[in-house]
């Protein structure tokens, strides 16, 4: 049997069909549920745009506070994400390999324990009442008199999103980078500082970066996905969605309100579309302001 | 030039030039590390400490009633602790298992042979890296109500299953390989099954260990599957247990000693792999770029 398995079909088969049933179908499911009206009872509806309409134009909610807060949380995250990223690791470059592979490895971890393992401990951290650890600190340094409410408070809520976002954007892309900076042929250094290379910030902009500008790249869109992905974090920290005041609700809390809380299907749909859209433009010139370095 | 030799990248050993990197990276790295610590401190805190005024970072007497609560909870609500956690390495075994050969198998493809819209899967692959399963939760739950997947094993395991990361990794490191070496083994009579399988695999282990490791984060952490997909309680996983302790100890200070311990439990395995695997991770790595 396997001696007459040459066809390519044995090799993507399993692959492509997983791939199309729980990626590219519901990608195009979304798409077309977003012109409809579709309440999970009846058949969905045709409604056209107004899906699209009704949400640029009439939902206060979603241009007053998710949009907003997206792109606030998005624009931090993911470049600070990925510079601190590229900063790390190109310190721990710079230092030897057992000393290295430890700091990476501590690094790294948060990100692999996204989700539900991490809450608790920004939740006893930043606990709304004196037992809080934060609470406690700034009350035994008598710098505020009355525990702040951090997580259900519109005020902090955002903050602490990002913060805990930080903590765990050192991913697959950090990695990546880490890799890319070791291979870069050593003898490039050697014939740049030759060539009258001064300083470490020119060999970072001439030399290491430009070598290593795939991982740079992918290191990027993993900074973007990994951003968007932990959007449900404000609804986890503040155990409420919407969150108070939608302090903290991003567009993926904006479709899980409509379609698991409201069953408002078609018109969660487009905000689904809405979001693999901006993914997408923001993927892409991220791309291009990498493409256009060189 | 010692100067030079001291302050290259990757150095064999440490020299004073790298105090200053070592001055930024310690705090960092505490500072990643602390919540870290704080928990697997305060998965052995009892009560007392637990409840202490002001609260306490270390633990004084360690005692392991938070994990003994994490095991009485779940049999008091009709499912023992040993429910999921069998649920949990079943599904993330057979997961891991079949994401790596499903994987390989799709990225030796569009490495070395030829076929018919090859390209195109690749460009569609790259697009799919953008892409975020959160935005797709309703259509994903049509589309598996629809299959008739609702309460089988098998929606633990087959959404997370095509990870275009994996692929991409794989097929990046594939490419790596001369094609002499394919080329011989054919002009010896072998099947590209069979080259698969004797040169392949063996050459692209790291590359496979990568995307073990990845997919064991996403089933082992998974918990969207057991909440939507699945009703029959004795069917879900430990993840889903762990991201419902909240609820269930009305997430009191009592409360938070059993969910730390719980985050322990589902955080060593992950920790555990990654410290064994890490070299063949880094390996990967290095071909990852896009091109």
């Amino acid at each position: 049997m396997i001696r007459r398995m040459n066809h390519p079909a044995w090799f993507f088969t399993p692959y492509v069909v997983l791939f199309t049933t729980f990626i590219i179908i519901p990608v195009i499911i979304a798409i077309v549920l977003s012109f409809t009206y579709f309440n999970t009872i009846e058949t969905p509806t045709l409604i056209g745009l107004k899906n699209y309409i009704e949400l640029l134009t009439r939902d206060e909610v979603f241009m007053q506070y998710v949009l907003p807060n997206t792109f606030k949380f998005a624009f931090i995250v993911g470049p600070v994400g990925y510079m601190l990223s590229f900063i790390l690791a190109w310190m721990l470059a710079q230092i030897p390999h057992k000393s290295r592979t430890v700091l990476a490895i501590i690094l790294y971890s948060p990100s692999m324990t996204a989700g539900i393992a991490m809450g608790v401990i920004w939740t006893v951290l930043f606990s709304g009442d004196s037992t809080g650890y934060l609470n406690a600190l700034l009350l035994n340094i008598g710098f505020i008199e009355e525990p702040i409410q951090f997580l259900t408070s519109p005020d902090y809520l955002m903050t602490i999103m990002i913060i805990v976002s930080l903590w765990g954007s050192m991913g697959v892309g950090f990695l990546a980078m880490l890799a890319g900076i070791l291979n870069i042929d050593p003898s490039l250094y050697e014939a740049a500082y030759v060539d009258g290379l001064r300083n470490r910030w020119q060999e970072i902009f001439y030399i290491t970066i430009p070598s290593m500008k795939p991982q740079m790249l992918f290191g990027a869109v993993m900074a973007v996905v990994g951003t968007f992905q932990v959007g449900a974090i404000g609804v986890q920290l503040s155990g409420a969605n919407p969150t108070p005041q939608y302090a903290g609700q991003l567009l993926v809390n904006h479709i899980e309100d409509f379609g698991f809380i409201r069953y408002l299907m078609g018109y969660a749909s487009a905000i689904s579309v809405v979001l693999l859209i901006l993914i997408y433009s923001i993927s892409k010139a991220t791309w291009s302001l990498f493409g256009e370095r060189d | 030039m010692a100067s030079f030799q001291g302050m290259k990248i990757n150095p064999t050993r440490f020299h004073k030039s790298q105090v200053k990197f070592f001055l930024f990276l310690i705090p960092m790295t505490l500072f990643v590390a602390l919540p870290i610590i704080f928990i697997i401190f305060h998965a052995f805190k009892p009560s007392n400490e637990l409840f202490a005024y002001p609260p306490k970072f270390f633990v004084k007497v360690p005692t392991l009633d938070n994990f003994r609560d994490l095991f009485t909870i779940a049999s008091e609500s009709g499912i023992p602790f040993s429910r999921y956690l069998f649920n949990s390495i079943l599904v993330t075994t057979v997961g891991v298992f079949l994401s790596v050969v499903f994987t390989s198998l799709a990225a030796y493809s569009l490495s070395k042979l030829k076929f018919k819209g090859k390209k195109a899967l690749f460009e569609i692959n790259n697009l799919a890296l953008m892409f975020v399963p959160i935005a797709v939760t309703i259509p994903r739950y049509l589309t598996i109500a629809k299959i008739g997947l609702i309460d089988n094993y098998l929606v633990l395991i087959l959404p997370l299953l095509a990870m275009p990361v994996g692929l991409f990794l794989v097929k990046q490191f594939i490419d790596q390989t001369p094609n002499e070496l394919i080329e011989s083994a054919k002009i010896d009579g072998a099947s590209e099954m069979q080259i698969f399988i004797k040169i392949i695999i063996p050459i692209v282990a790291p590359a496979l260990a990568t995307v073990g490791i990845l997919s064991f984060q996403l089933i082992w952490n998974d918990t969207l599957g057991s909440t939507l997909y699945v009703n029959d309680d004795s069917l879900k996983t430990l993840a889903f247990y762990f991201s419902t302790l909240g609820a269930r100890t009305g997430n009191n200070v009592a409360g938070q000693g059993i969910m730390a311990a719980a985050s322990l439990i589902s955080f060593l395995p992950n920790i555990i792999i990654f410290i064994f695997l890490q070299g063949k991770v880094m390996n990967t790595m290095a071909h990852s770029g896009i091109k």
